[in-house]
């Protein structure tokens, strides 16, 4: 077969083999339709998989397994000569990394979906021409965008070697010194990775506290960790000027709180400020395709953009930029395209971040509730009330349940704590089915685990817990 | 702060789309200035401010079309904290040209301020299948949640959780939706692209346009048509209407076929009152009007329009026909009220100044009928065995099957051709 010389038709094509792409594949394959892959890289699994959520939750992992040992003294447990191979490291991801990645080609080829390596671009509303491959040309009914999106750069940063999340995961180096520019998830994950594996953080964030859109009482249990694992956390800081390069090292001006500016130097830099969409070389001019200012596609809830064929998920749309959400919609506009009356109505998106102690959140903040003008309450309990956290030797965290006042229907959930990021899923499911504290309250929670902390949480909104302290003189309800 | 939410504009509005601001951000008004004029699907009409103060913020430019109840302005009264009203209330008691007909809310929504209606990710995706606003669903489930037995009870509709449905507005479950509906083999697929074949201009359905659309589609998917057909010899009535158009000559006042037409359609609706009626498909009950208001089809720059003359029976041909003059005018300038085009119940439909043998027209749903007149021409017929010219005019009745018969039909456009066929059977008749 010649290069582009072979023109395919089909019912369905999908672009972009992520969560959202290669689940929207296998979801359209089961309702009968026919599916193409188009996929650029030469393994499926997308950001997520490949240079994202999988190995770097397979890094974070390793580095807490060792702060662990290190911290299991008071528990009598000593260990001479803890050290880490960073090869045998690199090799261990790469193979829970490829494993997946075999799994899903596997499911796929179970489906018949075909795939088709290449790089796609719209030729008209009803058909793709693709680079790099030896189909020239698709022919559809019906496309599904799922192109994900990208590490942005500051305006100059870019070209100078420093690094996005995308070369941290490939652990090229342990950095002496390592500037983080960004204390959103990706920052403090890998900054806390990079602690781990024995090089001083500084990290920089220009707003003024950690983990935007978490609510500051579950940030700020973070943010203390953060603050004894990293040299340095700089709030309402920015770094101005870049110079240097991988070899020599780098010269970065941060300007501070306050004003003042400094010139330090770091041996690498992350930059990890946000993720812009990757919707530019779609040829979308040639569709009826709409994007907003940002570059992001703008989609109904039945994910369909403004081309009627044409359907987008994940990343390149609005809303929060998460594989669980691209998997989602995946599925809603599978289902919408085979005639079923999907639509993305979900209320509860979960954002977990993995540091250490993890956090997550799902539903509504306590600040988006009070931005809704909704009239709320809360119960927080704290891990240090908990029997299974003492167990753990881990009481540095809460779990938080916001209920709306009157109808005590849960609307959120907010944790922070070791398992967070399991425990958040009871949270989901609460806001998703309209349960109310009660339900949480009377639903029994095995003991000794982490996941009491929720019912108890409940219970505190409800005001009738019984393993909290109560002022003197107050009456139980 | 006081956010003012674009009114209930009338009953059935629920959309109108921003034809002119007159204020910008930062400027001050007065209570009872100019705001902001909106086109809904039946007028434009003109919004005053309910409040005195700064404009804070404006939302939607023009050519958005708007939801009832989106906030349309937040103003700076000088009170510290954003108002709470519901968007009925604000210019109910202000805006007198404003109708306030709010639907009933059903039950189920009055307890829920703000946020989406409780309910389980399954029971959403039933409601969904099923075409059913959970909205309108009556929740037995703690904290208001909708579970999916109170969406089978309401679909199984026992009357008291029911909601009071809007006229002429058709519940969405029975409207194929998403490509394929309720009714089998209908299966839209979507449009080619007609850029494949030569070069388009697009524009979108706005406004009336798309008012009429929706209407006609729900007529047209909803009730059984049927057309009955005659002619009416007029001969004798164009004469005696032209003896009388020279006697008001120097008045000014016209005198038309039409109104002589909607004089004798409700001779005709109150001997066949069927014709006057509507079905509540829901309810399972007809409805018998005892008022007879006459819409008419009236074409205007922005498309058509279907003004209503109040109790045609009451008036006289001379006041039918000034009627027909004055709204025909209101609507094509725009000046015309919302409450002229509410309240019809039935409609005739006159393309004869335009052409044409004959029209099979669609039915003004809730409507039971709508009457179609073509051109008065002069033809050949047959009278005592011989051929002579008369003036013919070509009358259509197209009904609904669920409420008339084809019967029925023949025999109130029998009385309708008499009516016309000779003046002094209309005299002696209303």
């Amino acid at each position: 077969m010649v290069m582009g010389s072979l023109r395919q038709s089909t019912e369905v094509v999908v672009i972009g083999a992520g969560p959202g792409g290669y689940v929207a594949a296998l979801r359209a394959a089961d309702l009968g339709k026919d599916v193409i892959l188009v996929e650029r890289r030469e393994r499926r699994g997308g950001v997520c998989l490949l240079e994202g959520c999988i190995p770097s939750k397979a890094l974070i992992h390793a580095v807490n397994v060792m702060e662990e040992v290190r911290s299991a003294k008071k528990m009598g447990i000593t260990v001479k000569d803890l050290e880490l191979d960073r090869e045998q490291l690199l090799k261990w991801k790469e193979s829970v990394v490829s494993s997946l990645s075999r799994g899903i080609d596997g499911l796929l080829e179970k489906r018949g979906v075909e795939v088709v390596r290449g790089t796609a671009r719209f030729e008209t509303s009803q058909s793709l021409a693709l680079e790099g491959s030896e189909t020239s040309a698709i022919d559809f009914q019906h496309c599904i965008i799922a192109t994900g999106s990208r590490p942005v750069h500051l305006p100059f940063t870019e070209g100078k070697g420093i690094w996005t999340s995308t070369e941290a995961l490939q652990v090229p180096s342990v950095p002496d010194r390592l500037l983080v520019i960004g204390a959103g998830a990706i920052g403090l994950e890998l900054g806390q990775v990079y602690a781990g594996l024995g090089s001083k953080v500084v990290c920089v964030e220009a707003l003024e506290s950690i983990l935007p859109g978490a609510d500051p009482d579950l940030a700020e249990v973070v943010e203390k960790s953060c603050r004894k694992r990293f040299e340095a956390l700089f709030l309402e800081s920015k770094m101005t000027a870049l110079e240097g390069d991988p070899g020599s090292g780098y010269k970065a001006t941060l300007e501070k709180k306050g004003g003042a500016t400094a010139v330090e130097t770091f041996d690498q830099v992350l930059i990890a400020v946000g993720r812009a969409p990757a919707t530019e070389d779609l040829g979308l001019e040639n569709t009826r395709v709409a994007k907003d200012t940002q570059g992001f596609i703008e989609t109904d809830e039945t994910c369909r953009t403004a081309d009627p064929a044409i359907f987008a998920i994940g990343d390149v749309t609005r809303g929060p930029q998460l594989a669980h959400k691209a998997s989602r919609e995946a599925k809603v506009a599978a289902e919408v395209i085979a005639g079923r009356k999907a639509a993305f109505d979900n209320r509860a998106i979960p954002g977990v971040v993995y540091t250490d102690p993890e956090v997550a959140w799902t539903g509504l903040t306590e600040q988006e509730a009070a931005d809704q003008g909704r009239e709320v309450k809360t119960g927080v309990f704290p891990l240090t009330a908990l029997g299974r956290a003492r167990t753990l030797g881990r009481t540095d965290g809460k779990v938080k349940v916001i209920a709306e006042v009157g109808s005590d229907l849960v609307l959120g959930v907010g944790i922070v704590g070791p398992s967070a990021s399991d425990l958040i899923a009871e949270g989901t499911l609460a806001v998703e089915m309209g349960a109310t504290l009660e339900d949480l309250m009377i639903t029994i929670h095995p003991h000794p685990t982490l996941s009491e902390a929720v019912m108890e949480a409940a219970e505190v909104a409800a005001d009738v817990c019984v393993h909290l302290p109560r002022p003197a003189g107050t009456v139980r309800k | 702060m006081y956010e003012f939410k674009l009114p209930d504009l009338g009953e059935g509005i629920h959309e109108g789309e921003l034809l002119k601001w007159f204020v910008n951000e930062g400027d001050t008004i007065n209570e009872d200035e100019s705001l902001v004029e909106v086109e809904t699907d039946k007028a434009a009409v003109t919004i005053p401010s309910p409040r005195t103060g700064k404009i804070v913020k404006i939302n939607g430019s023009v050519g958005d079309v708007l939801e009832v109840g989106t906030v349309l302005v937040v103003i700076d009264d000088g009170t510290g904290i954003a108002a709470e009203e519901p968007a009925a209330e604000a210019p109910a008691a202000e805006t007198p040209e404003v109708a306030s007909v709010a639907a009933v809310a059903p039950a189920a929504t009055a307890a829920r301020k703000n946020g989406p209606i409780p309910a389980a990710p399954a029971t959403r995706r039933l409601a969904r299948d099923l075409g059913v606003d959970l909205k309108a669903v009556p929740a037995t489930g703690q904290g208001g949640r909708v579970t999916k037995e109170d969406v089978q009870a309401f679909l199984d509709g026992d009357g008291a959780a029911r909601p009071p449905v809007r006229e002429g507005r058709v519940p969405a479950d029975f409207v194929p939706a998403g490509g394929q509906g309720p009714i089998p083999l209908l299966d839209l697929e979507p449009l080619p692209d007609f850029t494949e074949f030569g070069p388009v201009e697009t524009e979108p359905l706005r406004s009336i346009r798309r008012k009429v659309a929706r209407k006609m589609v729900t007529s047209m998917v909803l009730v059984p048509h049927v057309c009955h057909m005659d002619e009416a010899d007029v001969t004798d009535l164009d004469a005696a209407m032209r003896r009388e158009r020279e006697r008001l000559v120097d008045t000014g006042a016209s005198l038309s076929l039409l109104a002589f037409a909607m004089k004798a359609v409700t001779v005709c609706l109150k001997k066949f009152p069927s014709f006057n009626a509507s079905l509540d498909p829901f309810k399972g009950e007809l409805i018998y009007k005892k008022y007879y208001n006459l819409g008419f089809a009236a074409d205007t720059d922005r498309g058509l329009v279907v003004p209503v003359l109040k109790e045609a029976d009451r008036k006289n041909v001379m006041e039918i026909s000034e009627g027909i003059r004055e709204l025909a005018v209101g609507a094509r300038d725009g000046s015309i009220a919302v409450e002229d085009f509410r309240g019809g119940t039935f409609t005739v439909s006159n393309i004869g100044s335009l052409g044409g043998t004959g029209l099979a027209p669609t039915i003004n749903y809730p409507e039971v009928a709508i009457l179609g007149m073509g051109r008065m021409q002069e033809k050949p017929v047959v009278r005592d065995g011989a051929v002579v010219i008369r003036k013919m005019l070509p009358l259509s009745l197209a009904f609904d099957h669920r409420i008339a018969d084809g019967a029925d039909a023949a025999r109130f456009m029998n009385e309708l051709v008499q009516c016309l066929s000779d003046p002094v059977t209309l005299l002696v008749k209303v």
